[in-house]
């Protein structure tokens, strides 16, 4: 570890200025970071990490715009005249309503939707060696997918490569949000925030009481109007008494009620048959498509009890720890020794998807077939993100793999042997991996390899846990 | 040569800090289920019946966090007419199932895993994607 952090340190050292290098042992001393804060998604987090929005939130102020001010022209001229010929109750009515329509609007922008936590760098490398050690190929496919079975229905998981692991069924990944979100149905401009399975009904009752809202509002309007009318004055002269407000409460209710009881139609249609914007317009299930018929696996074919399970079903937790504190120690060195470590058990780590990548730098090298058989290949797309993802994490340890990987790759190289881990490896002549990629990427197991080998007493690598 | 002796500690070392992760088993839906299967690498180190028992037990104490009844509708519905300010009080099923299975895992650990130098972790702070042993 020591020397690791020597070599992370000095050329840092040689471009900053000294200070950086005791901010650093100072920044462990001040209080530990949220994990919100190092969050990979592209969020926005308020209340110290208590309130989550998309960073796109986009149209949401539109929406409350809108929302607030109708009825806030309600309230103030139609709930005067009603309540003098009608009823107390319309404008309690409204104001329940209204209330209704705001908590749900607020609840569906800033609930976690049901991100899914990234996978760690071991458990991403754990999953390469299970693809790797089917023997699926001799060469990476493109698209990585895993079929199973679900109900007696073949589904087939993707592979994330932003997330580095199998989506679950139902899981998407939003590309606004940049996340993976449980049960996607769709990410929604207006509310700022997609929409998944922790914040579903949230949405689903938002639409629904705004429909209700719209509905009552445009009501309440048209029967001002009438009265006045039938109070003598003709239609044009009760129009003319209020002249601004009544083309922009009616403009907008109207148009707004088609739209929203439209979409909430459509959303009844989904939870009634259990399935989500996402797999509609996908047309998963779908028995036109193909010559397969395909039954969606996930509806207990009962309306009723479609609705009550994705309505009122059981609300699960934020799996995004978002309050938690950082772990103070670094987890990549950690990971990588452990990784490191584990020969038999193949690759756990980010930094081992590098090792591909000098793997075949050093074939080209020594054309040999004795290779460390460390590392499961990680695809060109996702090894930077790893990096980045552990890198964030562990801020003090960024430039690790970079640097120290550079000095012993151009050791390893002269060196033009690899004893320790010469083992048969069938996968060397597996993955191809783009050559421009393989060397501009640094191979931070090959040196964590060769320090644990020279320095193992040294390193304080405490392979712990 | 004496790199290759070293790697050999190192081994040996690092077979004790080894993660071995198991996965979630899909088959009945999107239920958390964790695969019963158990992994070679714990072979050596555990009864198959105690891991298999312990998996069975978690997927049982997550399917009745996630279970349908009545006591999750009538949840839900008085969540929905509160307008969802009933949780600003109290806690949900599924957050108290979670809490049980917690003080499972510590208990699995302390009385099972530990004495044989592994230890479980629970599922929740990996996202409920696996659940892994550290050996």
């Amino acid at each position: 570890m020591k020397n690791c952090e020597y070599q992370q340190i000095d050329p840092q050292a040689l471009s900053v200025t000294p200070l950086s290098a005791q901010n650093l042992g100072e920044k462990k001393a001040q209080s530990p970071r949220r994990k919100w804060e190092v969050f990979p998604g592209k969020n926005r987090f308020f209340c110290d990490g208590r309130l989550i929005l998309s960073r796109q939130s986009g149209i949401l102020p539109l929406t409350m715009g809108l929302i607030v001010v109708t009825c806030g022209l309600f309230f103030a001229f139609d709930c005067p005249f009603l309540v003098k010929h009608l009823t107390i109750f319309i404008p309690v009515i409204g104001g329940v309503l209204f209330v209704f329509v705001a908590i749900s609007l607020l609840r569906t922008s800033f609930t976690d939707p049901g991100i899914l936590p990234r996978a760690t760098p071991d458990e991403a490398a754990d999953i390469e060696r299970q693809i790797d050690t089917s023997g699926s190929s001799t060469y990476r496919p493109p698209p990585r997918t895993k079929e199973i079975l679900i109900n007696q229905q073949v589904v087939k998981l993707k592979y994330c490569f932003t997330c580095k692991m199998f989506r679950p069924p139902r899981t998407s990944h939003c590309s606004l949000c940049d996340n993976c979100v449980e049960r996607f149905d769709h990410h929604c401009p207006w509310v700022g925030n997609c929409v998944g399975k922790r914040n579903y009904r949230f949405f689903y009752s938002f639409i629904i009481s705004l429909s209700f809202l719209t509905s009552f509002i445009f009501g309440c309007v048209i029967t001002h109007i009438t009265l006045l009318s039938q109070e003598g004055k003709s239609l044009v002269q009760a129009i003319e008494e209020s002249p601004a407000r009544y083309p922009l409460s009616l403009v907008i209710c109207f148009f707004s009620i088609w739209s929203i009881l439209g979409l909430s139609g459509f959303h009844t249609y989904l939870v009634a048959s259990n399935l989500t914007t996402n797999e509609d317009i996908k047309g998963s299930w779908s028995s036109k498509r193909g010559a397969e018929e395909s039954e969606n696996p996930y509806t207990y074919n009962s309306i009723i009890t479609n609705c009550c399970v994705t309505l009122c079903g059981p609300m699960p937790p934020s799996l995004i720890d978002r309050r938690g504190f950082l772990p103070p120690d670094e987890p990549i060195p950690a990971a990588s020794a452990s990784d490191i470590e584990l020969p038999p058990f193949r690759a756990k780590n980010d930094a081992n998807m590098c090792t591909q990548s000098t793997k075949d730098v050093l074939e080209r090298v020594v054309h040999s077939s004795d290779f460390p058989v460390l590392c499961s290949p990680g695809t060109p797309k996702t090894t930077p993100q790893v990096l980045n993802v552990s890198s964030r994490a562990a801020p003090t340890s960024e430039p690790s793999p970079s640097v120290g990987c550079t000095q012993q790759q151009a050791r390893q190289s002269a060196a033009t042997a690899c004893p320790p881990f010469s083992r048969s490896n069938k996968r060397d002549s597996l993955h191809s991996i783009n050559p421009a990629f393989r060397l501009a990427s640094p191979s931070p197991t090959l040196s964590h390899t060769t320090l644990i080998l020279g320095d193992a007493p040294d390193t304080g690598f405490n392979p712990l846990h | 040569m004496a790199e290759t002796h070293s790697l050999q500690d190192m081994r040996q070392q690092a077979a004790i800090t080894a993660k071995v992760f198991i996965q979630r088993d899909y088959s009945s839906g999107t239920m958390c289920q964790f695969q019963t299967k158990f992994p070679s690498e714990l072979e050596n180190r555990i009864d198959k019946q105690q891991f298999e028992e312990t998996v069975r037990a978690l997927n049982n104490m997550y399917a009745e966090a996630e279970k349908l009844g009545s006591q999750s509708y009538i949840e839900g519905c008085l969540a929905c007419l509160t307008a969802y300010t009933v949780f600003l009080c109290m806690e949900t099923h599924y957050e108290k199932v979670l809490k049980k299975i917690a003080k499972y895992i510590q208990e699995q650990n302390d009385k099972i895993y530990a004495p044989r130098g592994l230890l479980l972790t629970d599922p929740i702070e990996r996202g409920l994607g696996t659940l892994y042993s550290d050996c």
